[in-house]
């Protein structure tokens, strides 16, 4: 690139690892002064991390960073800022109970005494150079998340900085929002300052950016110019590998009815905002379908409902013919519904034994009168140890097994009920290629012994590896309810970013 | 080389040293109190802690001052187990030990076969009603049980003194103290011409049914998985608003006991000072017990011979009876920090040798 030879900021080689995980793997970022720099790639690719690096929160195992061309040491956020690097991240650092200007001089000021008044006038000038609209007396807690974004962002330019590194900065935003955020963007790059902008939303990045780079699995996959490229490119780079290698088993031949159905689900997510909307799904016997999505789209609380946890404001749930909306765990379960939840670990209880663990959702199975028949929980717990190749014994506590075994343990739980409706939410997230193959491969057994299976996953080679049909979710909406047979990633990659082809 | 700490369980022959290795740290802090008082330091600690072992008399009096905590602690356990932090187990006390009068008071014409369930019923059914309104509104309002049942103990503590004050104030001494409970209504000693009483086998008992409940029954394990893991256990189907609404009850009714117990086996009548604190030391004794039935009764156990003992020690060696309370709480503060060291291990290693257990620190 021929403006690529006065950088402002310069990561070389960047590598680090976390445990068995290389995060980021000799990754080459550079950001030009006056430039929206997107940083594009999936969950998991390296995108934070590389950010993180950059604004001192961790530190890189190699690499070098330089800053206007001069080797730094960024070894706190503190001397991230003393370079003028900010960030705003997805979580805000507020003080809820303080005011804007409180927040905004914290840490900055030992003047003693603190004279507000002349605070509040540096904060409102600092606004309106940037034509930030921000009441400096306001209270955080009155304030919407928008708003709050931009106080963060008002805080790192009260710190003068010149280089502003937003993590998904739209996640939060309603569009308005989104609007009002872009026409600051743009403001602060006609200034001569830098962002980057860490998203996977290819429309966003395709408005907003002047340059892009996607990573992949840590890695760069590419560093284009938006001009000089298109949506598909991108979803390709981010994605990855055109093409699959496994062939999956055809249908298992029997007529197909409905087991699972949403009709015009509607529900609320934890903060009374709609997570959901109208949301129809059916998943017959024998069939898998792949409900693909970016994480924080509706995924969570589909698995919820279906888990009995969250209640549905709106539509029907109903498992073969009967009804089950809002009913109870134990409702559900009985009319055949298996539930391996999304975060395993936080869904099994850790202190606990295998084998309590084993039989906690059927106690009624193996109690009578209240008295539990131990000798028939060990025979259990046994007996689905070695069907299901755990390496654990039944007495061993929960919480010392390794992420394949305890998925293992939740997998076996559910598939000894026999059931005739599956719900799998990100079943394989964090394990290792084998207990992943494991897990798949059960997948397949249960669909062609006439489960039906929803596969909810943030994966997409998972969804498209396993799944018949392949429904995408995007801002608590079915966007598309396809056959799995002649999807490309591509398009499921446009799809997930909101983007309807064609 | 060098010496290393790192986060791992303690070894075990470590855990089962503590207990000992407390006693010895906190009498070598305590000892210059006990010489500033003009006292030796190991007579003192003979007198507190294998005096009342070796003296029968004494004995039975440390399982008199235990009856109590053994009730309260478990009480507490209980509670904990089902992940329900009720901090109220004093209040409960009271309410038990006020139920337990108003009974007694009335069974001058009842055989003791009757008045003694009547008053261990009402005991039970005066602390779980006292349990009932904080149980309600953690689990229909979520409102956080540790404030409401900690602020309820005072209340209950206010209306006793009032009771005590007005229409039970003691017509022949105008002491605030009420009239005394009927004879039947008396627990039975279980040793003639000693305190130690019924209420001391009722303890073992309930004891021995709540270890029974968390360890052999479906609820246990319900209850248990709720403590543990609150979402796991919704998750699970279980029912968790029942299950711990159950557990607030019969904790507030093991508590209630306790009140009825000391009424009817040691005083005989109800007074403001009915507990010296049972209720909270039963959360120490519960914690110190790790929730587990058998833990709680050997800390019950020791918390009573350390009361008796203080009470040997101020007679026999003439030192203010407040040097028992100072002993007291300095050794449970140091058995609490010492229970932190069971998270670590020191260890002797070569540099670059990596750690055991090497996690990643993120």
């Amino acid at each position: 690139m021929s403006n690529d030879t006065n950088p402002v900021v310069t990561m070389r080689a960047i590598s680090k690892r976390f445990g068995a995980v290389l995060a980021n793997d000799r990754v080459d970022f550079s950001l030009q002064a006056g430039e929206i720099h997107a940083l594009l790639g999936e969950n998991g690719a390296g995108k934070t991390t590389l950010m993180r690096i950059l604004y001192g929160l961790y530190q890189a195992d190699e690499g070098e960073i330089q800053v206007h061309g001069r080797p730094v040491t960024i070894n706190s956020p503190k001397s991230a800022i003393h370079l003028g690097i900010g960030m705003v991240s997805q979580h805000f650092a507020l003080v809820s109970p303080h005011t804007v200007t409180e927040n905004l001089i914290l840490g900055t000021t030992s003047r003693l005494p603190l004279d507000l008044e002349q605070a509040h006038a540096e904060v409102s000038a600092v606004a309106d150079e940037f034509s930030i609209s921000i009441d400096p007396r306001a209270i955080i807690r009155d304030l919407s998340v928008g708003q709050r974004q931009r106080v963060e962002i008002l805080k790192a330019l009260h710190r003068k900085a010149r280089v502003l590194v937003m993590d998904e900065p739209t996640a939060v935003l309603i569009p308005q929002e989104v609007e009002q955020l872009f026409s600051s963007l743009r403001n602060f790059k006609d200034k001569g300052f830098s962002v980057v902008f860490i998203s996977h939303k290819l429309n966003e990045v395709m408005e907003i950016t002047d340059r892009v780079t996607v990573l992949r699995g840590g890695r760069v996959a590419g560093v284009v110019s938006t001009k000089d490229t298109n949506p598909t490119e991108l979803a390709r780079m981010m994605v990855g590998r055109p093409t699959f290698g496994v062939t999956r088993k055809v249908g298992a031949g029997q007529e197909q009815i409905p087991a699972l159905v949403l009709e015009q689900v509607t529900t609320l997510d934890n903060k009374g905002l709609p997570a959901l909307k109208e949301v129809s799904l059916v998943v017959r016997t024998g069939e898998i379908v792949g409900l693909a999505g970016v994480s924080g789209n509706g995924q969570t609380e589909i698995a919820e409902i279906l888990a009995g946890l969250r209640p549905v404001t709106q539509g029907r749930l109903r498992i073969f013919d009967r009804d089950v909306t809002n009913a109870h765990p134990q409702a559900m379960m009985a009319a055949g519904l298996g539930r391996i939840p999304e975060d395993s670990r936080a869904n099994i209880i850790g202190q606990m034994t295998v084998a309590e663990n084993m039989v906690v959702e059927r106690l009624d199975q193996f109690s009578r009168r209240g008295y539990l028949e131990r000798k028939a929980i060990r025979r259990y717990a046994e007996a689905l140890i070695t069907e299901y190749q755990i390496k654990a014994s039944p007495d061993d506590r929960m919480r010392t097994l390794s992420g394949g075994n305890l998925q293992k343990v939740v997998l076996a739980r559910v598939l000894a009920q026999k059931p005739k409706v599956l719900v799998v939410a990100q079943p394989t997230r964090g394990l290792d290629v084998a207990a992943t193959e494991y897990i798949r491969n059960k997948l397949l057994e249960q669909r062609a012994e006439g489960a039906a299976i929803l596969l909810i996953s943030e994966d997409l080679d998972e969804i498209m590896q396993v799944s018949d049909r392949i429904a995408v979710i995007y801002e608590g909406q079915i966007l598309a309810d396809r056959a799995a047979a002649g999807a490309t990633p591509e398009e499921l990659g446009l799809l997930m970013a909101g983007v309807h082809p064609g | 080389m060098r010496w290393q700490i790192e986060r791992l369980p303690a070894p075990v022959w470590f855990r089962a040293v503590i207990p000992v290795l407390s006693i010895v740290v906190t009498f070598v802090l305590t000892s210059g109190f006990v010489l500033a008082v003009g006292a030796n330091p190991i007579e003192a600690a003979y007198y507190f802690l294998l005096d009342p072992l070796a003296n029968p008399v004494r004995l039975i009096e440390v399982l008199v001052k235990t009856t109590p905590l053994l009730l309260t602690g478990i009480a507490v356990a209980f509670a904990f187990s089902g992940g329900y932090w009720n901090i109220g187990v004093e209040g409960q006390l009271y309410m038990g030990a006020t139920a337990a009068t108003a009974i007694g008071l009335q069974m001058h014409d009842t055989p003791a076969w009757l008045a003694l369930p009547l008053i261990i019923v009402g005991g039970f059914l005066a602390g779980m009603a006292w349990a009932l309104v904080p149980a309600l509104m953690k689990v229909k309002l979520k409102i956080d049980e540790v404030v409401t049942t900690l602020l309820l103990n005072y209340v209950a503590i206010f209306i006793v003194s009032a009771i005590l004050n007005g229409p039970w104030r003691d017509p022949i001494s105008q002491w605030p103290q009420s009239p005394e409970i009927a004879a039947t209504a008396i627990f039975p000693r279980l040793i003639p011409r000693s305190r130690l009483h019924l209420g001391f086998i009722l303890a073992i008992v309930i004891i021995a049914l709540v270890w029974f409940v968390l360890n052999r029954t479906a609820f246990g394990m319900k209850m248990k998985a709720v403590g543990y893991n609150l979402e796991a256990a919704r998750f699970s189907g279980i029912r968790v608003d029942r299950t711990m609404l159950l557990v607030a009850l019969t904790s507030g009714g093991i508590a209630g006991l306790a009140g009825a117990s000391e009424v009817a086996g040691i005083h005989f009548h109800l007074i403001d000072a009915i507990s010296p604190g049972y209720g909270y030391t039963g959360i120490i004794i519960a914690t110190l017990g790790a929730l587990n039935p058998i833990g709680v009764s050997l800390a019950a156990f020791f918390i009573g011979l350390i009361d008796t003992g203080s009470q040997t020690v101020s007679r026999v060696l003439g030192v203010p009876a407040y040097l028992g309370d100072v002993l007291q709480a300095s050794l449970l503060l140091v058995t609490l920090a010492m229970l932190l060291l069971q998270g670590y291990r020191l260890t002797w290693r070569q540099r670059g040798q990596a750690p055991q257990d090497g996690r990643p620190v993120e």
